[in-house]
């Protein structure tokens, strides 16, 4: 097996991983971290499917600098989310 | 340099808004989304008099830098995303003094999704377009939130999730492409992938799809649209059941276009299958709401299924086309009208019900009238743009000889009926209106606004000949 076929499995199963999570899970920061797995297989595989003969394109990997750069803006407000939330709920009781 | 000052201009002036304050923010939002409104006509009248044309930012152009590509799809979707805006803001506007909210997140998240509205129409790339639908779903989820009440964070966060497990499977289904062919630009791909769909691209095709048709929606991927809808402020629910939706299809018809045109018939019956379910699943769940903005949201899940019922029929060609491009029209001005004036009955009596639009009774000509002409949009009456859109489906249908569609067409319009009859008929309900309670004043202007919209939804089905055209102008192929 390639090396490069083998990044992009283990993405691809990172991915999958992710999915599952944060479909399946209600707990809300537990759905971030799980959207952030899936996020991180996605980019295992656009970086790992994309080598030449062993030598790594610097295209997608400015594509996912850019991805990383979304998820993280993408994670904050989740998570600004979830505080008003919670803090709502703190005042309510 | 036309389109490049489309995606400046929102950004600078909610920059601007943000810095001016809520007061001098309202005023600097229209007056540019009034300029971009003349851009967006400069623009199609551009294309359509010298056909596509391609921009490289700054220069670079691709790989290195990003292109950006114009063609008569592109700017009909540009132009009427100013067309819904500029009646909108000024409603926001009226409507933040008659809530008196001081609105201070609103304008400068308003700025963000126009201008993450044109970057996708005017995309060249896979990349970039996955960038612009993050952009939009951040957007669109900060604006739901924005109003601060407990129930439309908590539709934010289902939404926020929703849009980032779809926009996962779009990247997934991006980098799989550029695994393959080594590039994320659509006219390569366009000339490379048709001629040879391999399994692996096939694929990725579907999880693009699978990701696309969450963000838009799809019946059964609708769950996270009514609470959003339904809960979020009336101008923001009229500017994302209006435009917001629309982007993701946009990206879905674009790719059906040119990537995967070369894409097996039969797949097509996938999301013309799921089409069907939500034009019969929503009608039937707003004809059952309880609130007026759930049933105007269910609506919007049910005229959504019109639009995939789209794809077995692009063999037929432009027309097909045309039929597609008219129903996002006439969707997206009535479906803003509609909105607008749930609104406007929402701050006159002060609920959220369908039953109590019965104390509006004999009150509020003009947004009732606005009801009446979105609604006979919605429903496919002649002559108004969603009859043309229709009309033109079934046709569509009738040369592919496609009898179950003709007849969904038909039924859809029927149930249609039935739920803007529903609200309707409480304007005739005079009797619960004497122990009615004290209504409060609403501004003309957002009455004017909810009239406008409409009236534009029955007349864009006149401008039929020159969106034809328009689409015509080397095409969205």
């Amino acid at each position: 097996m390639s090396a490069t076929l083998l990044y992009a499995l283990t993405g691809c199963a990172l991915f999958a991983l992710g999915l599952g999570a944060t479909v399946l899970v209600t707990e809300p920061l537990r759905r971030v971290l799980a959207f952030n797995v899936m996020g991180s297989g996605a980019f295992l595989v656009f970086v790992g499917l994309a080598q030449r003969a062993g030598v790594s394109d610097p295209v997608p990997q400015a594509m996912v600098l850019t991805g990383i750069v979304v998820a993280v803006a993408a994670t904050a407000l989740a998570l600004a989310l979830i505080r008003r939330l919670e803090r709502d709920d703190d005042d309510a009781r | 340099m036309l389109i490049a000052w489309l995606i400046v201009l929102p950004l600078a002036w909610a920059l601007a808004a943000w810095l001016a304050g809520a007061r001098r923010g309202a005023t600097i939002a229209c007056a540019g989304v009034l300029v971009q409104l003349l851009l967006a006509l400069a623009l199609a009248r551009e294309v359509a008099a010298h056909g596509p044309f391609t921009y490289a930012v700054g220069g670079w152009g691709a790989p290195l830098g990003i292109d950006l590509h114009v063609d008569g799809l592109s700017a009909l979707l540009v132009l009427l995303t100013e067309v819904v805006a500029l009646p909108l803001v000024l409603y926001t506007r009226a409507w933040l003094v008659a809530q008196e909210q001081d609105g201070t997140y609103l304008w400068p998240l308003l700025g963000l999704l126009l201008a993450a509205l044109h970057a996708l129409f005017v995309s060249a790339d896979l990349f970039n377009l996955y960038v612009t639908l993050e952009l939009l779903g951040l957007g669109a989820v900060a604006l739901v939130a924005s109003g601060g009440e407990r129930k439309q964070l908590a539709a934010a966060l289902r939404y926020l999730v929703a849009s980032l497990v779809a926009s996962g499977c779009f990247l997934l289904g991006v980098a799989v492409i550029y695994g393959i062919h080594g590039t994320v630009s659509l006219a390569d791909l366009a000339e490379r992938v048709p001629a040879d769909p391999t399994t692996p691209t096939l694929l990725a095709g579907a999880l693009m799809l699978l990701g696309l048709m969450i963000k838009t929606a799809l019946f059964p991927f609708h769950g996270w649209l009514p609470a959003a809808h339904g809960s979020a402020a009336a101008p923001v629910s009229a500017l994302l059941s209006a435009l917001v939706v629309k982007a993701s299809f946009y990206v879905i018809l674009r790719l059906r276009l040119s990537v995967y045109s070369g894409w097996a018939e039969q797949l097509d019956w996938l999301p013309a299958l799921l089409g069907g379910g939500a034009i019969l699943y929503g009608s039937w769940c707003a004809l059952r709401a309880e609130r007026l903005k759930m049933l105007i949201a269910y609506s919007t899940v049910a005229q959504l299924g019109y639009l995939f019922l789209l794809f077995p029929l692009l063999a037929v060609g432009e027309l097909a086309l045309t039929a597609g491009a008219l129903q996002i029209l006439a969707h997206a001005l009535a479906k803003a009208a509609l909105f607008a004036a749930a609104g406007i009955a929402l701050l006159a009596s002060g609920r959220d019900s369908v039953a109590g639009l019965a104390s509006l009774a004999g009150v509020l000509p003009l947004t009732w009238f606005a009801f009446g002409l979105a609604g006979t949009s919605l429903m496919g009456l002649p002559p108004s743009g969603g009859f043309l859109a229709k009309w033109l489906l079934i046709d569509a249908a009738i040369m592919r000889g496609q009898w179950i569609m003709i007849l969904l067409v038909v039924a859809s319009g029927l149930l249609a009926a039935a739920y803007i009859f529903r609200i309707l008929s409480c304007a005739f309900r005079s009797a619960e209106r004497e122990q009615a309670v004290a209504l409060r004043p609403v501004p003309r202007t957002m009455e004017w606004v909810a009239f406008a919209l409409a009236a534009a939804s029955v007349l864009v089905g006149l401008e039929a000949n020159a969106i034809a055209g328009l689409l015509g102008t080397g095409g969205a192929r």
